[in-house]
């Protein structure tokens, strides 16, 4: 009958993920805004000349309300706040994804071993993630400003180093529960090292719980950094960082609100998205759900 | 008895818990013929999963020694005893636990020959993987099937193929069919014996299912809590169980006759714990012909006929040292 069929479309449990965050509404918005985010702080240089727009004082120009040259108006220096906030975007997403993307592969990686090995190996890095743990990240990340110098990449140090036992104890707790399933048993009785069952069969099983971490911890990280430069700790002028922006827009709140609103509501765009697209995806990856 | 392919030899695997040790296997000693299977039978808990298990050293024995062709496993290092898990395979009650629900059909029984670099080219490793699913009648078409696709009985073929892809020698078979439906549990039965024939396979066959296993087995072995306390030939064992823990055992196995009056023999009393367990018969508080001297000793593992061995005081007076 059907000799010539081919075998059926792979359709794996990350097929099976996407359908159901597909479903999802309020999901899809927020992935639709970190997507069109990554987008415009990718493509701004097409748009504005950091030098000329960005950083450049324009005392002519300033304080402009928002109008057809400068659609959301400038800042009290002339410089145009639309670019600025676009290229805050480059600075929040830059620092939000790098902060993370380190705290996932070190915090992952002593998890990882942790829970696979347990026992000794296990108890040293946990103890020292509690120890990481009982300092809070802010104050964490302004001692390293105060003592360092408060660049980006001292700021992305110090934040990382706080997100690290987060992302340690989230995956050590789900290779925990994945070490005991009888397919680990399986892997072990056909020869397998411990690095290949950790890589081929304990990680990919395990990694959920940190996928929606990570999303979420994003938009902590941006929201922390956004804190920090408000109080001046954090990524310095003429850096346009939103945080830094909201506080310049303070001291002409009531002539010039629109100085701290837009930026405002860039940060809080940025982290409803982001929130939005994690607990999406906690409910797309929750197999009780299926 | 000639030329045993598995011989075990005091076999102990303690685990420790907060109370003590618990003796989930307790100096236990069998042997298998090439191309033979032995049954072990026992309730939940009595160790024979644990049996298999640190027969293949996917448990750490505690003591004792496995002689598989003469070698002993028990003290092979890691990295030898990983070359050597090419002759001993596993077969896994839970066909939904005992795969990756990430590795499709083709990826779960390619990964073993991987590993022990089996073949000289990943093409020619391709086609032995369909070759061995046409074994264990899997059709082609499921080859890049994940495993959730699927239902029972064609993942326990996948579980088959897996061990079958190293070409062992021995197979552990942990209760392969107590997680299927009844007309599955049939088929994966067949299915290997029919791969014993063909390959001349040795099994360890281990069930709680006595009716599945006088089928299956050319020897029985019952456990009773880390003990074997009857050895013997199949038909032997079905004929004249000797230890009261076996005819109770055998007592319950249902009899498709309306007419027929089983007579159950009803075990009372709770289970002996495992943990630091007493020096004296196991079986002994829960057992109708119980004596003073079960309380107070543990009765040896005697061969009363020819591969006929039963620890019981009521055959023998030989005490356990």
């Amino acid at each position: 009958m059907n000799m010539k069929r081919k075998s059926p479309r792979k359709k794996g449990p990350i097929f099976e993920v996407a359908r159901r965050l597909a479903k999802n509404k309020s999901a899809m918005i927020g992935l639709a805004i970190v997507i069109l985010l990554i987008v415009v702080a990718v493509t701004a240089p097409l748009f504005y000349s950091y030098d000329e727009q960005i950083i450049k004082q324009n005392i002519g120009n300033r304080l402009q309300s928002p109008n057809a040259e400068n659609l959301l108006g400038t800042d009290a220096l002339g410089r145009d706040l639309l670019g600025r906030i676009i290229y805050g975007s480059r600075i929040s997403l830059y620092v939000g994804f790098t902060t993370v993307a380190f705290a996932f592969v070190v915090g992952g990686t002593l998890g990882a071993l942790g829970g696979y090995f347990g026992g000794i190996v296990d108890n040293i890095i946990m103890r020292f993630m509690d120890i990481f743990l009982a300092i809070p990240g802010t104050l964490f990340a302004i001692t390293i400003a105060a003592a360092l110098g408060s660049n980006i990449r001292n700021l992305i140090l110090a934040l990382a180093i706080s997100s690290v036992p987060g992302f340690a104890r989230i995956l050590r707790s789900s290779v925990i529960t994945v070490r005991e399933v009888e397919y680990i048993e399986a892997s072990r009785a056909i020869g397998a090292s411990d690095a290949r069952i950790i890589l081929n069969h304990v990680i990919p099983n395990a990694l959920a719980p940190v996928i929606v971490h990570t999303t979420l911890n994003v938009a902590t990280i941006i929201l922390t950094i956004a804190g920090l430069s408000f109080l001046g700790l954090g990524i310095s002028a003429p850096t346009p960082e939103w945080g830094a922006m909201l506080s310049d827009g303070r001291t002409y709140l009531k002539t010039h609100f629109y100085m701290s609103l837009f930026p405002g509501v860039a940060i809080i765009m940025t982290i409803l998205s982001l929130n939005l697209l994690g607990d999406g995806l906690r409910d797309a990856l929750d197999p009780r759900l299926k | 008895m000639t030329n045993p392919l598995i011989e075990v030899k005091n076999l102990k695997k303690y685990f420790s818990t907060s109370s003590g040790m618990l003796h989930a296997v307790d100096d236990i000693s069998f042997s298998i013929d090439k191309g033979k299977t032995l049954g072990m039978v026992g309730e939940s808990g009595c160790g024979k999963s644990t049996t298999g298990r640190a027969l293949l050293r996917l448990l750490e024995p505690t003591g004792g020694e496995i002689y598989f062709e003469g070698q002993d496993l028990a003290h092979l290092n890691k990295k030898e005893m990983r070359k050597m898990r090419k002759e001993l395979q596993i077969i896994f009650q839970d066909p939904f636990a005992s795969l990756n629900p990430r590795k499709t059909v083709s990826q779960t029984i390619l990964e073993p020959m991987v590993i022990h670099n089996m073949y000289a080219s990943n093409k020619e490793r391709q086609e032995k993987v369909l070759e061995i699913m046409e074994i264990v009648g899997l059709a082609e078409r499921l080859v890049n099937v994940y495993p959730h696709e699927l239902d029972g009985g064609r993942r326990q073929r996948i579980g088959i193929a897996r061990a079958l892809a190293l070409e062992p020698k021995f197979i552990v078979c942990d209760e392969p069919v107590s997680a299927l439906d009844v007309s599955i549990q049939a088929q994966i039965l067949n299915l290997l014996k029919e791969l014993q024939d063909r390959m001349g396979l040795t099994y360890l066959f281990i069930t709680h299912d006595l009716s599945v296993v006088n089928h299956f087995s050319d020897d029985i072995a019952v456990m009773y809590l880390g003990k074997i306390v009857e050895i013997s030939s199949a038909d032997d064992m079905f004929l004249k169980p000797m230890h009261p823990y076996t005819q109770a055992l055998l007592s319950a196995i249902p009899v498709p006759d309306i007419h027929y009056k089983s007579e159950r023999i009803l075990l009372k009393g709770e289970i002996t714990s495992p943990i630091e367990p007493p020096k004296a018969c196991r079986f002994a508080n829960r057992c109708a012909y119980a004596m003073d001297v079960c309380t107070k000793n543990e009765p040896k593992l005697v061969q009363l006929e020819p591969g006929h061995w039963v620890a019981c005081f009521l055959h023998s007076d030989e005490i356990e040292e």
